[in-house]
């Protein structure tokens, strides 16, 4: 157990240096975040006209600067190591290392939090400015709640990428899958319209997807927009969410490397 | 200028043999590409489910700059982004100096080294968005219109790789920058809906920093005739301002070029 936490210390040292030695890099990364503020343009537009279903512009400020700040927050990159480790065979040696590697690089993903927090930050500064106090969650319970919904959604979206990664072991390039998982995800997840915005039929049929859980569920609940029901209902199905994924990615993962001959040895 | 056709008809021989080699991937791709296609629908639809018209755009109308956004889109994956991406490579390799010693205009050899053609079927599914704009809209473009719509579209791109170059020469400086093409691709975004969207600073940095109203919002206003001389006039400036400017940074930063290894 200790030689574990040692571990996991020293793998988070070492990720934190390499994400602020390629800070370059890393910065222009993050900018592309930037299509939330490019939906906000539109409906602060249509807000200007007249509120859209109570919406005013200032609530679709507050709203799209939300998603801005828990996306860097839950951001994750598996996907492309994982794929390009598996293609190039370098993954070879990973499997030799004392840790597996799925844990190196969940170190390596949790350890460029703090320069991403860095990032977030003036958004979140903004949000406040915007939002005023009537436009937040007040009291306490249901921002350790938010807390709690950001680093659940965090595991979340680590986990269905490893997923997606490790399917590399099978397919020619999982890159493709990932994006049609984009693809439902910006729709489903509140990332290009508030879900409160979408038909009643819709919104209902994404209710226990993932995807409202990893971005719209914490959002709600730091704008004050659901009560105690839903937040307890929410961290439930992430959690219930968290263990599936984690099943799958096992047996993927398991299925994946007895199937697995690395090029070049 | 006959070696130069010849030369890129090569260029687009050699990416397209190596695109089909891999067919699933091909196939694949082509499929997400449609699939990304319809998400940009999705806050279209919301917004035009409750209003008629937005800053002056009626659905219809939006329909024409959101065709307009996914054909130059499509051109930008399909044909810049792909070159972008092997020539911030190829700075970081070192061999660029490959390409420099060929005797060809090196900046015409790296913009035409990559084409990815699954982003094809992008480039009808945004002239099949106008076809359907234009008919809900009730309206036969006139000659004028079309070619003027045309002709922007033409400037659009010549600014889009413009802008390129310009984005390409700062891989000279920071050498680890594989994702600047993202970066790009994320700022065009900005294109999808009509240019009075936005408002203020935004507004004049899309128009006049980065022209993106030029490369959606002018051509759609041209196809439905409401297109004055002076925003003509704009056009025409801003595609020959950004022409040269790409040039000209493109020879100062291959001028300071030092080779990765030597």
């Amino acid at each position: 157990m200790r030689r574990f936490a040692d571990l996991s210390r020293a793998l988070l040292r070492a990720g934190f240096a390499e994400s602020l030695a390629y800070r370059a890099e890393f910065l222009v990364w993050i900018l592309t975040t930037n299509l939330p503020l490019v939906n906000l343009a539109l409906w602060s537009a249509v807000a200007h006209e007249a509120p859209v279903e109570g919406w005013q512009g200032a609530d679709f400020a507050v709203y799209y600067l939300a998603t801005l700040v828990v996306r860097h927050l839950t951001g994750a990159w598996v996907v492309w190591a994982l794929t390009s480790d598996i293609r190039r065979g370098d993954l070879a040696q990973k499997l030799l290392k004392p840790v597996h590697p799925l844990w190196v690089l969940a170190a390596e993903n949790i350890s460029a939090l703090p320069v991403r927090a860095v990032v977030a930050v003036p958004f979140a500064l903004l949000l406040l400015h915007a939002a005023g106090p009537d436009r937040l969650a007040s009291g306490v319970l249901p921002w350790f709640a938010a807390a709690l919904m950001i680093a659940l959604a965090w595991t979340m979206t680590f986990l269905v990428m490893a997923i997606i990664g490790t399917c590399s072991f099978f397919v020619e390039s999982a890159y493709s899958l990932f994006e049609v998982w984009s693809g439902l995800f910006m729709v489903f997840s509140g990332y290009l319209v508030p879900l409160q915005l979408f038909p009643e039929w819709l919104r209902e049929a994404g209710r226990y997807l993932p995807f409202r859980l990893m971005l719209s569920l914490p959002v709600e609940t730091m704008l004050g927009r659901i009560g105690g029901a839903e937040i307890a209902e929410g961290l439930a199905l992430q959690a219930a969410w968290v263990a599936v994924l984690w099943l799958a990615l096992r047996a993927f993962w398991r299925a994946g490397l007895r199937r697995w001959a690395a090029y070049g040895g | 200028m006959a070696r130069y056709v010849r030369l890129l008809f090569v260029q687009v021989r050699a990416s397209l043999l190596l695109a089909v080699q891999y067919r699933l991937d091909f196939a694949v791709q082509g499929l997400t590409a449609l699939f990304w296609t319809a998400s940009t629908f999705v806050p279209l639809l919301v917004v035009y489910g409750r209003r008629t018209a937005v800053t002056g755009w009626t659905y219809p109308q939006s329909l024409l700059v959101l065709g307009f956004f996914l054909v130059l889109k499509s051109v930008l994956e399909g044909a810049v982004n792909p070159s972008l991406v092997a020539v911030v490579d190829h700075i970081r390799r070192g061999t660029l100096d490959f390409v420099l010693l060929k005797p060809a205009d090196a900046q015409f050899l790296v913009s035409t080294s990559k084409f990815d053609p699954s982003a094809a079927p992008g480039v009808l599914g945004g002239f099949g968005v106008l076809a359907w704009g234009l008919a809900l809209e009730g309206r036969v473009p006139t000659a004028t219109g079309t070619t003027t719509a045309l002709l922007l579209l033409a400037a659009a791109v010549w600014v889009l790789y413009s802008v390129w170059i310009v984005v390409v020469s700062a891989a000279f400086r920071l050498v680890r920058v594989d994702n600047l093409a993202y970066l790009f691709t994320s700022v065009f975004d900005a294109a999808r809906w009509p240019s009075t969207v936005f408002r203020g600073a935004f507004h004049v940095l899309f128009t006049w920093v980065v022209p993106l109203a030029l490369m959606t919002t002018w051509p759609a206003q041209a196809l439905l005739g409401r297109l004055d001389a002076a925003h003509l006039g704009a056009a025409a400036l801003l595609a020959f301002a950004f022409a040269l400017l790409g040039r000209r940074v493109w020879l100062a930063s291959v001028g300071h070029y030092t080779s990765a290894s030597s």
